[in-house]
């Protein structure tokens, strides 16, 4: 019988050399650190602190706010208005489903089909897709939002002018499917993202595992079933939470609906923005707004937890 | 079980031909070795009957069936990867029952199967575990049995030992010999090393530059090469050969080389046709068909000593005849030779291998 030893899994090595000293490395440092400080950190606490005021623009209180106390996150939860139109919660619940269909179905879901499909096919095709698909990615988010708009307008829109020389009825979809404009908007706009990470997720998996099923006679579904799946797991739950994180927090929806009618694609983001920017109640934006940090929070300790368990195997 | 047979098949990767108008025949129950360098397109061939490659021309026919087009998993052939392709995430028993899992197998009948072949194979106490906790020698074992556990028409290995230590590799290349001979199984197998082929085919096909140089039996193989690359290829450590030039004399060829003293071999038609091109030869004599002599003795080559390397029981004698032309012996010795010392190797007429300037064989006689 064989009794050679098991393989070990290699030990990383800590490197111990240094291009700086220590101190000239702090020095570089330096200026980088309270640019940070003076932006990111300093706002962070500073909003915080606002959360808690009744800050507005203009007005008595903007020049004196008064400490309220959890006084805006009890108005953001009163049960008696949570759940109508143009209030957190509505907001809340918006974002959930806005989340549910355009990331994890739309772009996680048609990101490993497309994917998987450009695994076989040949590669000019494949690059033509790639191609196409970062190609939607790259585009700066105005860009974007513009080009939907010209492509969804009711009078002079690319889709009704398409649908009426097919001969079939145009709609204002902005309009009358605002949400589901949202959700195709946000899948075609972020497809790429989950496509390019699962198609390297696949590209890693060696050929011979894909050969060894093909010869033992497993069809593409099984294959995809019994060894694409479950060898990229890991990236699936990475993907998920990312574009969960980027979804929940996005806020170029606006720029299609205005978060309209009548507040029906007012997502968290846009809410938080009508809210402190249109209305100019600094106090309750600053309380949603740390509400969706918390919310993030959570994303990114989960995310980082999951990292952290996989680090040690790879 | 089924016959193989490859009708001038060819496979370009762009100019570049891998393999090149290539003709041949494994009958039903054959072993066949396809062996050669790298890059000969042994590896390329193998891929071709199992349907991961396409033929550019040609046809492929497993069991008079044509499956050139076929895709792999139509041809119901079974093949053990050189990376043995275990999927990670599955413990052996489903690894080893994959191939049943997507036949549709109930999950009781499958593992039962599998366990059956594992039991032969000497893992079925390792079903449980991953790929990843067992050795190299019991990963070799396991993507052997996946290959084993379905009956397929043909087996195909691809370098199946060739990332097993040497112990190992001799351990395993019993156990598969042993294997083919009991089920009787159609079996093509590719490797660059000689001993594994030699050790297991039935029928080897030494493969150069794209194309087959020799498909014969071991033995034929050893005792007849066809060409030089064949001779230089086939044996540890490999044919000698030596440049000489053939003259006709009396009715008999004279070889002269430099440090050969030969006596006249008998003229053929064979011979002569040669001679008629090119009075360029190789003499081939394989190492252990040579012997310590005295100075000057007839059917001998002489020349300083390079190297003598002590395998145990026997002796690797090196001499070298300047400009790297060396000659190896394989010799049962305690002599203690000194390098540059005048050594003379002998030889007997029968052990001769005569080839012509192309590198083609000229049959002796009774050939």
């Amino acid at each position: 019988m064989t009794t050679e030893p098991i393989s070990t899994q290699p030990q990383r090595k800590v490197r111990n050399f240094a291009l700086l000293s220590n101190r000239a490395g702090a020095a570089f440092m330096l200026p980088a650190g309270l640019l940070v400080s003076v932006f990111v950190i300093v706002p962070f606490f500073w909003v915080i602190f606002v959360s808690f005021t009744n800050r507005t623009l203009i007005g008595k209180t903007a020049l004196n706010p008064d400490f309220v106390g959890l006084g805006n996150y009890l108005a953001l939860f009163d049960p008696a208005t949570f759940f109508q139109r143009g209030q957190f919660g509505f907001s809340l619940i918006l974002t959930t489903q806005f989340v549910l269909m355009s990331a994890l179905v739309g772009q996680a879901l048609l990101g490993l089909l497309l994917a998987w499909l450009i695994q076989t096919v040949p590669p000019w095709i494949k690059r033509i897709t790639e191609t196409f698909v970062i190609a939607a990615w790259i585009l700066p988010e105005v860009v974007i939002g513009f080009a939907w708009f010209a492509f969804l307008d009711r009078d002079a829109g690319t889709l009704n002018m398409l649908l009426t020389g097919l001969g079939l009825p145009p709609g204002d979809f902005l309009l009358q499917q605002p949400f589901w404009v949202i959700v195709v908007f946000n899948t075609w706009r972020g497809a790429a993202f989950s496509m390019m990470l699962f198609n390297s997720a696949f590209s890693s998996i060696p050929p011979s595992y894909f050969q060894a099923a093909d010869v033992a006679g497993a069809s593409s579904w099984q294959k995809f079933r019994d060894i694409g799946l479950p060898l990229i797991r890991g990236h699936i739950v990475t993907d998920l939470i990312l574009i969960t994180m980027w979804t929940f927090n996005t806020f170029t929806p606006f720029l299609l609906t205005n978060g309209g009618p009548s507040y029906r694609t007012e997502l968290v983001s846009i809410y938080n923005y009508r809210v402190a920017f249109q209305d100019f109640q600094f106090g309750k934006g600053a309380a949603v707004g740390v509400i969706m940090m918390l919310i993030n929070l959570a994303f990114a300790l989960i995310y980082l937890r999951l990292g952290r368990k996989k680090a040690p195997k790879s | 079980m089924a016959s193989v047979e490859f009708k001038s098949v060819t496979k370009s990767f762009g100019d570049f031909k891998a393999v090149s108008e290539v003709n041949f025949n494994i009958g039903d129950g054959e072993f066949v070795c396809l062996l050669g360098p790298s890059g000969c397109g042994k590896t390329t061939s193998l891929r071709m009957m199992a349907g991961l490659e396409t033929p550019t021309s040609g046809q492929i026919l497993i069991g008079g069936d044509e499956v050139t087009h076929l895709h792999p998993k139509d041809r119901n052939i079974a093949m053990v990867f050189q990376d043995y392709a275990l999927y990670p995430h599955m413990n052996l028993a489903d690894n080893i029952a994959y191939p049943l899992k997507v036949r549709g197998e109930a999950v009781a009948n499958r593992h039962g199967r599998a366990r059956e072949v594992a039991d032969v194979l000497k893992i079925g106490h390792l079903m449980d575990r991953l790929p990843s906790q067992i050795s190299g020698g019991q990963q070799q074992r396991t993507s052997l049995a996946r290959a084993l556990v379905y009956p397929a028409k043909v087996y195909l290995f691809d370098e199946p030992l060739s990332n097993l230590d040497a112990k190992l590799r001799l351990e395993a290349r019993g156990f598969l010999n042993h294997l083919q001979r009991d089920m009787g199984m159609t079996a093509v197998y590719v490797t660059h090393d000689q001993a594994e082929a030699m050790a297991l085919a039935t029928r080897i096909a030494v493969m150069d530059q794209g194309k087959i140089v020799q498909y014969a039996s071991p033995i034929e193989i050893y005792r007849r090469p066809a060409t030089t690359f064949v001779a230089n290829f086939v044996g540890n450590p490999p044919m000698n050969l030596v440049e000489v030039d053939g003259t006709q004399a009396g009715g008999q060829l004279v070889l002269k080389g430099e440090g050969l003293a030969m006596a006249g071999l008998p003229m053929t038609d064979a011979i002569g046709n040669a001679l008629a091109s090119s009075s360029k030869l190789t003499l081939g004599v394989r190492p252990e068909h040579l012997s310590l002599t005295a100075a000057g003795a007839t059917n001998s080559i002489s020349a300083p000593l390079f190297a003598n390397e002590n395998m145990g029981p026997e002796s690797l004698v090196t001499i070298d005849r300047g400009e790297g032309a060396r000659v190896t012996a394989r010799i049962f010795t305690d002599d203690h030779l000194h390098v540059s010392d005048q050594v003379s190797l002998s030889f007997s007429a029968e052990h001769v291998h005569l080839f012509d300037a192309m590198g083609k064989r000229i049959p002796a006689v009774g050939e």
